[in-house]
C-alpha cells in the first residue's frame, strides 16, 4: 500500500514529541501516512508555511490559532486546534544574579508557591523574555505577575545567551530550553507554568479550517496517529526511548529530555532537583482534549489584550477547538469522550471520576494558583 | 518618488550585499546583521518596511512588534497583501517575510518585495552553485590522490589508474570517489 504523504512542521521543543514519535515510531505509518516533519525556525514562521499551504498541519501554540481566527498578528485566516497536544510544559527561569539575590533575600525555591515567587522576585523591574507574544507563557506570567510587565520575545534556544548577554533578567519558555539554560549554568528555575495554572493547554494540532474540511478522511487519519502517540507517551516506561528519539530533532541531550518528560527538574547550576506534578503531560485525564472552554479562555485574555469584543473573541476562540472532529475521529479510536465539551477552568481539585459520553472519564487536577475558576459561560 | 526608509536583518554579508545592490540606489536601506536588541533598533530607526530571512529565528520579534498597540510606536503589520496572495507565497517560497507600516500601499511594496524574492532566488542559486563547486573540487582532489597511490604501488600509468578504479567501481556498484577514498584509507593504514 502506498502512503499518503502529509507535512507537518514543529519547533524544537520536548513537547513536539506526539508529531516526531508518530513519524519515528509507524504510528503515522499505520495510518497510511508518509508524516515528513518540516523543523520551524520560528512561530511565526511555522503560522504563515501552514497558512500559506507549505506544510499541512503544524505543532501550535495554543493561542496562535485563536489569534489566526481573531485576525491578531500578521495573518487573519481560520486556523483550527483539532486536538491538544500536551498540557503545560512551560517553565519560568530567573538569571543567577536574580537567583542570588532571591536566596540572600530568604527566598526557598519551593517550586510550587506563586505569591511568595512574585514576593520575592520583583517580576515588575525585571525585563522577561517570552518567546512568543502570542502565547500560553504571555497569558501565565500576567496570572502570575500582574499586568505591568516588561516583555522581550526571545527565540527558545538562544534564552540563555540572551540571559549572558544582559538583555533579560528573567524568561519564561517551553522546555527543553530553561533546563539547557541551567545545563550551561546561566540560569536557576523558579516555577513551572503548571504552578500557576495545572490544566495549562499549551500545544494543540493545527490546521486550516478549509484544508481540515475538505480532506474529512487524511484529518482523521492525521488526528489518530498523534493521539496514538500521545497514549504512548505518557507511559513512564517509553520515556527513556521517547527522549532519545526527541533528542535527535531537537540537538539537546537524552538525559535532560528525560529528566523533562519525569517532571524531574534540575533546578541549579549545584544540581538541587525538585519534583512538579503534571509537569508536562500529553495524555492523561483527558489531556488531548480541546476543551471549549480553555478556547473561551484563551480568547477572552487576547481580545482584552488586543482590545476586541470579548463576547464576539469568546464565540470565535470555541469554535477554533474542533471538540466535533475531536469526538468523531477520536472516539471510535478509543478516546475518553467527556460527557460536555465545556467545564469549569481550574475546578477539579483532586483526580476524579466526570460524566463521559459512555460511562466515567477520569480528570486530573487543573487549579488556577489563585483558587480561581472560569466560567465560559458568564459574562 | 519619495524614497522609503527599508531595514534588512540579515547575518549574511553576500546577500545583504545582493539586496543592496537591487534597493539601495531608490531607498534608503539599514542593515542589522545581529539579534542583538533587534526590537530596540527597529524601533529606533521606525522604517517603512523590514525585511527578515523567513528562516531567522529572530522573526518572532518583529511580529511582537507588529503586536504594539500604543500609538506612540509605529503599527508595523506583516505584509499580507489580500488582493494578491501569489506575492506573498512566493516570498515565503523564496524565505523572506516582509513587514510594513500601516498605511504604507501595496503598488509601492510589491516592486521591493519582488525584487527582495529575486535577490533571496539569485543567493540561493549561487550558494547552490558553490557548494557543488566546491564538492567537485574536494572530489577530484581524492580521485588524484587515489590515482597516485595506485600508479606508484603497481607501476601503472595515470590513465590505467583511473580505468582500474572505474572498474572497481562498476564491479561493486559504488561510486569512484568511495573506491578512491577507500584506497586512500588502506593506503594509510598500510603505511
Amino acid at each position: 500500500m502506498s502512503l499518503t504523504p502529509i507535512s507537518v512542521g514543529f519547533l524544537p521543543l520536548v513537547d513536539a514529541a506526539p508529531f516526531i514519535i508518530a513519524r519515528n515510531l509507524g504510528f503515522a505509518a499505520e495510518e497510511g501516512l508518509d508524516l515528513s516533519l518540516t523543523r520551524a525556525p520560528s512561530w511565526s514562521a511555522l503560522r504563515d508555511l501552514l497558512a500559506f499551504g507549505s506544510v499541512d498541519a503544524a505543532h501550535m501554540l495554543s493561542p496562535v490559532p485563536v489569534a489566526a481566527s481573531l485576525g491578531i498578528g500578521g495573518i487573519r485566516m481560520p486556523i483550527d486546534a483539532l486536538m491538544m497536544t500536551s498540557q503545560g510544559g512551560e517553565m519560568l527561569a530567573v538569571s543567577r544574579p536574580v537567583a542570588r539575590r532571591m536566596r540572600d533575600a530568604g527566598y526557598g525555591f519551593d517550586f510550587a508557591d506563586v505569591p511568595a515567587a512574585r514576593a520575592a522576585l520583583g517580576a515588575e523591574h525585571l525585563r522577561i523574555g517570552i518567546p512568543f507574544a502570542l502565547s500560553l507563557h504571555v497569558e501565565l506570567l500576567h496570572r502570575a505577575f500582574g499586568g505591568a510587565l516588561d516583555l522581550h520575545t526571545v527565540p527558545p534556544p538562544q534564552m540563555a545567551e540572551a540571559l549572558d548577554a544582559g538583555e533579560i533578567d528573567a524568561f519564561i519558555v517551553g522546555e527543553p530550553w530553561a533546563s539547557m539554560a541551567v545545563e550551561r549554568g546561566k540560569a536557576e528555575l523558579l516555577l513551572p507554568g503548571t504552578a500557576i495554572w495545572r490544566g495549562a493547554p499549551e500545544k494543540v494540532l493545527a490546521m486550516r479550517r478549509d484544508r481540515a474540511d475538505e480532506a474529512p478522511d487524511l484529518t482523521a487519519r492525521l488526528m489518530r496517529a498523534v493521539w496514538r502517540s500521545c497514549r504512548w507517551l505518557e507511559s513512564p516506561a517509553n520515556r527513556l526511548p521517547a527522549s532519545e528519539i526527541l533528542a535527535r530533532h531537537i540537538d539537546v541531550p537524552p538525559e535532560v529530555i528525560e529528566r523533562i518528560m519525569a517532571h524531574r527538574l534540575v533546578i541549579s547550576p549545584d544540581g538541587e532537583e525538585r519534583r512538579a506534578p503534571q509537569f508536562l503531560q500529553f495524555f492523561d485525564g483527558c489531556a488531548t482534549f480541546p476543551w471549549r472552554s480553555q478556547a473561551a479562555w484563551i480568547g477572552t485574555r487576547l481580545a482584552a489584550r488586543h482590545g476586541l469584543d470579548i463576547a464576539t473573541a469568546r464565540g470565535t476562540a470555541m469554535s477554533v477547538f474542533r471538540t466535533d472532529l475531536y469526538r468523531r475521529n477520536l472516539g471510535p479510536a478509543g478516546a475518553d469522550l467527556p460527557a460536555a465539551s465545556s467545564r469549569l477552568e481550574g475546578a477539579v481539585g483532586e483526580p476524579s471520576l466526570h460524566p463521559a459520553a459512555a460511562g466515567r472519564v477520569i480528570l486530573l487536577p487543573d487549579p488556577f494558583f489563585d483558587g480561581a475558576v472560569f466560567d465560559p459561560e458568564a459574562g | 518618488m519619495k524614497r522609503l526608509s527599508i531595514v534588512l536583518v540579515e547575518k549574511l554579508p553576500e546577500r545583504a550585499a545582493l539586496i543592496a545592490e537591487a534597493l539601495g540606489r531608490d531607498h534608503d536601506l539599514t542593515v542589522i546583521d545581529t539579534d542583538k536588541g533587534l526590537a530596540r533598533r527597529i524601533a529606533d530607526l521606525a522604517p517603512d518596511l523590514v525585511l527578515i530571512d523567513l528562516a531567522n529565528p529572530s522573526r518572532d520579534v518583529l511580529e511582537e512588534l507588529s503586536l504594539a498597540s500604543s500609538p506612540m510606536e509605529r503599527p508595523v503589520a506583516m505584509f499580507v497583501d489580500r488582493s494578491d496572495q501569489g506575492l506573498t507565497r512566493a516570498a515565503i517560497e523564496a524565505g523572506v517575510s516582509a513587514y510594513v507600516v500601516d498605511g504604507l500601499r501595496a503598488e509601492r511594496i510589491t516592486p521591493i518585495l519582488d525584487a527582495a524574492i529575486a535577490r533571496f532566488h539569485m543567493f540561493q542559486r549561487v550558494r547552490a552553485e558553490l557548494a557543488a563547486t566546491r564538492a567537485a573540487l574536494e572530489e577530484r582532489k581524492i580521485i588524484d590522490r587515489a590515482k597516485g597511490i595506485l600508479m606508484k604501488a603497481k607501476g601503472i600509468g595515470e590513465d590505467e589508474a583511473y580505468a582500474l578504479m572505474r572498474r572497481g567501481a562498476m564491479d561493486q556498484k559504488r561510486k569512484i570517489i568511495d573506491i578512491a577514498q577507500a584506497i586512500i584509507t588502506a593506503a594509510e593504514l598500510l603505511k
